[in-house]
């Protein structure tokens, strides 16, 4: 069989994978009657068309990096992690109880604590699926789906019976006190001038005093541990001897346990930072965003992890590539929402189509370049 | 808890059982095939939303029976088309389509009917009702027998004793047909399957194509006879479920049907919060009750099954040596 020159294995395949679920996007626009065009041009300018827009495209993206991650060092070893969701509400669980624990005095002590707490308490859903997978055989993809929906109802029993305040009604926690309160992106010097308000013809919008104005977004922090995390996922996997072990056990369980990999280390250890870092999504959503934890906070973005870390062919800068661009899907969706007819689903079907392209019909795409490569080579000889 | 609940029970135990029942043998001619499936709940999902919306449009369930299983097997096709012909990863299929159908089906439903992704409520032909079995009256008064044979087995809808009938069925046709040795052979080895001159191919896509059909009636049901209509993620899960219950059955029919009543029981006592404080004695917190299913099948996955070994060709696409 041909092969494809890698070149275009690593950035030819997705570009098309990404440009066929557009156009089967399309044609799911055109067949309930609305105009793919005027909703891509709605997207592009709720995503990107303003600050604010900007802001939560970001903000999103930060969310999906973790997430993406998580998915991605289970990927290497060999594990489909489903239970991005579940890990990430149970991060935002840890994030909770460290955020009300003490009154925080500086927002970067909180910070590290709860990301502890977020990692920790991540990693810990993510133990029980692994154990069970490590030592009983139990299939990894069904037990995290399991854990999913246990989480989800566990999240509602803390909230209504243990986290929420006497007297408030909906079923979310206390505030988090203001020392916990982490910095806007719109807040911190240089990055802020992304979000500076501008005046009609472009010069920046000034206060009486003369200083320039911002747009406050929810984009906070967090972005910049997203990225020093996908640097450090980077290191873990290709550069240390245990993600060499990852790595060479999901290629061949047989020929690791061979070369003296312990499986069930490997799998648990993996599965850990892999829960971990889906927990750890908790401080963008939960310390950074809403500030108190409500029901069912990671919307989604734990699943997403999985077409974003496909759709970045599991390596780090894919990943981060890729979860920009569905934190634009989600963005502009929302956008759709507010603005259209059309439901704000459309990103779940938007997703799917990704999902199946990248994920599952990557051979045929293949398939279909070599055609198209073989032509070339025609040609030339 | 006296004879009279444990009976009400018994009854929604079948009635909530027989979604899980459908999907789970859809799953099992799928995976003795050697293809998983883990797009049951999206199938299912799928087939309840065009059986509510064409019962809904037409007023008869016959017909969106029919568009329940013609939607899921469109659904299916695309997973044997990812999965078969394209030799693609069969769980990240599995999972795309599942997400596809959560999206697609609130997409249709909205552009149909503009009420918030949900169908209108059915009634009257629309719906398959429940059916009473002759002679509920002749034995009313008999003692246990007269409530067992009146709230657990008579009273329900063609479509239970449908899904009941399924599992001989499919016994009969996995051993004692020569489809289902052949069935079981591409599950196990393809390549000799393909050695003795059959299609492996057209086998494993035969069995997607049935998994299609047993979960669009499944999904059918689950709109037009459990409940009067579709709302969003209304399976809830249960294709999940199912799945669970297919390993716990080790992917045999008879199993199967002892495996998903189990699971249905679990369900029916999360709707019956006050009979579980009666017979355990404290308060249970109601989202424990709706955790219940999910934790026992991790327990079940954990170590009550035995050793499930699943088909041996399972998840892996057949390459033909040229």
């Amino acid at each position: 069989m041909n092969k494809l020159p890698s070149w275009a294995d690593v950035v030819l395949v997705p570009l098309i994978s990404l440009l066929l679920a557009a156009m089967v996007a399309a044609i799911v626009l055109l067949s309930i009657g609305q105009s793919p065009s005027e909703a891509l041009s709605i997207m592009v300018e709720g995503a990107f068309g303003s600050a604010n827009g900007w802001g939560y495209t970001l903000y999103y993206a930060t969310s999906f990096m973790f997430t993406g991650l998580s998915v991605t060092v289970a990927f290497h070893a060999g594990l489909f992690n489903i239970g991005g969701e579940g890990q990430a509400q149970l991060g935002g669980l840890g994030v909770a109880l460290v955020c009300l624990a003490l009154p925080w005095p500086h927002w970067t002590v909180a910070l590290l604590a709860a990301t502890l707490g977020a990692a920790l308490f991540g990693a810990a859903w993510a133990a029980i699926p692994a154990y069970l997978q490590a030592k009983r055989g139990s299939h990894i993809v069904i037990t995290t789906i399991m854990f999913n929906y246990i989480a989800s109802a566990f999240i509602v029993y803390m909230l209504v019976d243990v986290l929420r305040p006497a007297g408030q009604m909906d079923p979310a926690s206390a505030r988090f006190p203001a020392g916990a309160k982490l910095p806007a992106i719109s807040d911190m010097p240089f990055l802020r001038e992304l979000f500076a308000k501008l005046n009609a013809d472009g010069t920046p919008k000034l206060t009486k005093a003369g200083v320039a104005m911002y747009s406050n977004v929810p984009a906070n922090v967090t972005l910049l541990i997203a990225i020093a995390a996908c640097v450090a996922v980077w290191l873990l996997l290709w550069r240390t001897r245990l993600g060499y072990q990852i790595r060479a056990f999901g290629k061949s369980e047989a020929a690791s346990k061979y070369a003296g990999i312990n499986p069930v280390k490997i799998t648990m250890i993996a599965m850990l930072i892999s829960g971990a870092l889906a927990g750890m999504m908790a401080i963008n959503n939960v310390m950074g965003e809403s500030e108190r934890l409500l029901q069912n906070s990671a919307e989604g973005a734990g699943f997403i992890g999985i077409a974003v870390a496909l759709m970045g062919r599991n390596h780090p800068l894919g990943v981060f590539l890729a979860a920009i661009l569905f934190g634009f899907l989600y963005q502009g969706g929302a956008a759709l929402g507010l603005n259209t007819t059309i439901p704000i689903e459309m990103r779940i079907v938007v997703q799917g189509l990704v999902i199946l392209f990248t994920g599952a019909l990557d051979q045929m795409v293949r398939m279909l370049l070599v055609w198209v490569f073989s032509f070339g080579r025609k040609a030339a000889a | 808890m006296d004879y009279e609940t444990l009976m009400q029970i018994l009854g929604s135990t079948v009635r909530l059982g027989t979604p899980l029942l459908l999907a789970c043998l859809a799953g099992l001619f799928s995976e003795r095939s050697g293809i998983f499936d883990i797009g049951l709940e999206g199938k299912m999902l799928a087939a309840a939303m065009a059986a509510g919306s064409v019962a809904a449009l037409t007023g008869s369930a016959w017909i969106g029976l029919g568009a329940g299983i013609a939607a899921s097997l469109i659904f299916a096709m695309l997973h044997g088309v990812a999965s078969i012909t394209f030799r693609g990863n069969q769980l990240i299929s599995g999972v795309a389509l599942n997400f596809l159908a959560s999206g697609m089906t609130v997409l249709v439903a909205q552009a149909l009917f503009g009420q918030g992704g949900r169908t209108p409520p059915l009634s009257g032909a629309a719906r398959f009702d429940p059916i009473t079995l002759p002679f509920v009256e002749t034995l009313k008064d008999v003692p246990l027998i007269g409530p067992l044979y009146a709230q657990v087995i008579s009273g329900h809808s063609i479509l239970v004793y449908a899904a009941f009938a399924f599992v001989p069925l499919s016994w009969w046709v996995l051993n004692r047909t020569r489809f289902g040795l052949r069935l079981r052979a591409v599950g196990e080895n393809p390549a000799a399957v393909d050695t003795a001159g059959v299609s492996v191919v057209g086998l494993r896509f035969a069995a997607v194509a049935i998994t299609g059909v047993l979960c669009g009636v499944a999904g059918a049901y689950m709109a037009t006879a459990l409940q009067a209509g579709f709302g969003r993620e209304m399976t809830a899960g249960r294709g999940y479920i199912a799945l669970a219950a297919l390993i716990f059955a080790k992917w045999r029919p008879w199993q199967a049907l002892g495996a998903t009543m189990l699971f249905g029981f679990f369900q029916a006592l999360a709707l019956r919060p006050d009979v579980v404080e009666g017979v355990v004695g404290v308060k249970v917190p109601v989202s424990a009750l709706d955790a219940l299913p999910y934790v026992l099948t991790v327990l079940v996955l954990a170590g009550f099954v035995g050793k499930a070994i699943p088909p041996r060709a399972g998840g892996e696409p057949y390459v033909k040596e040229r």
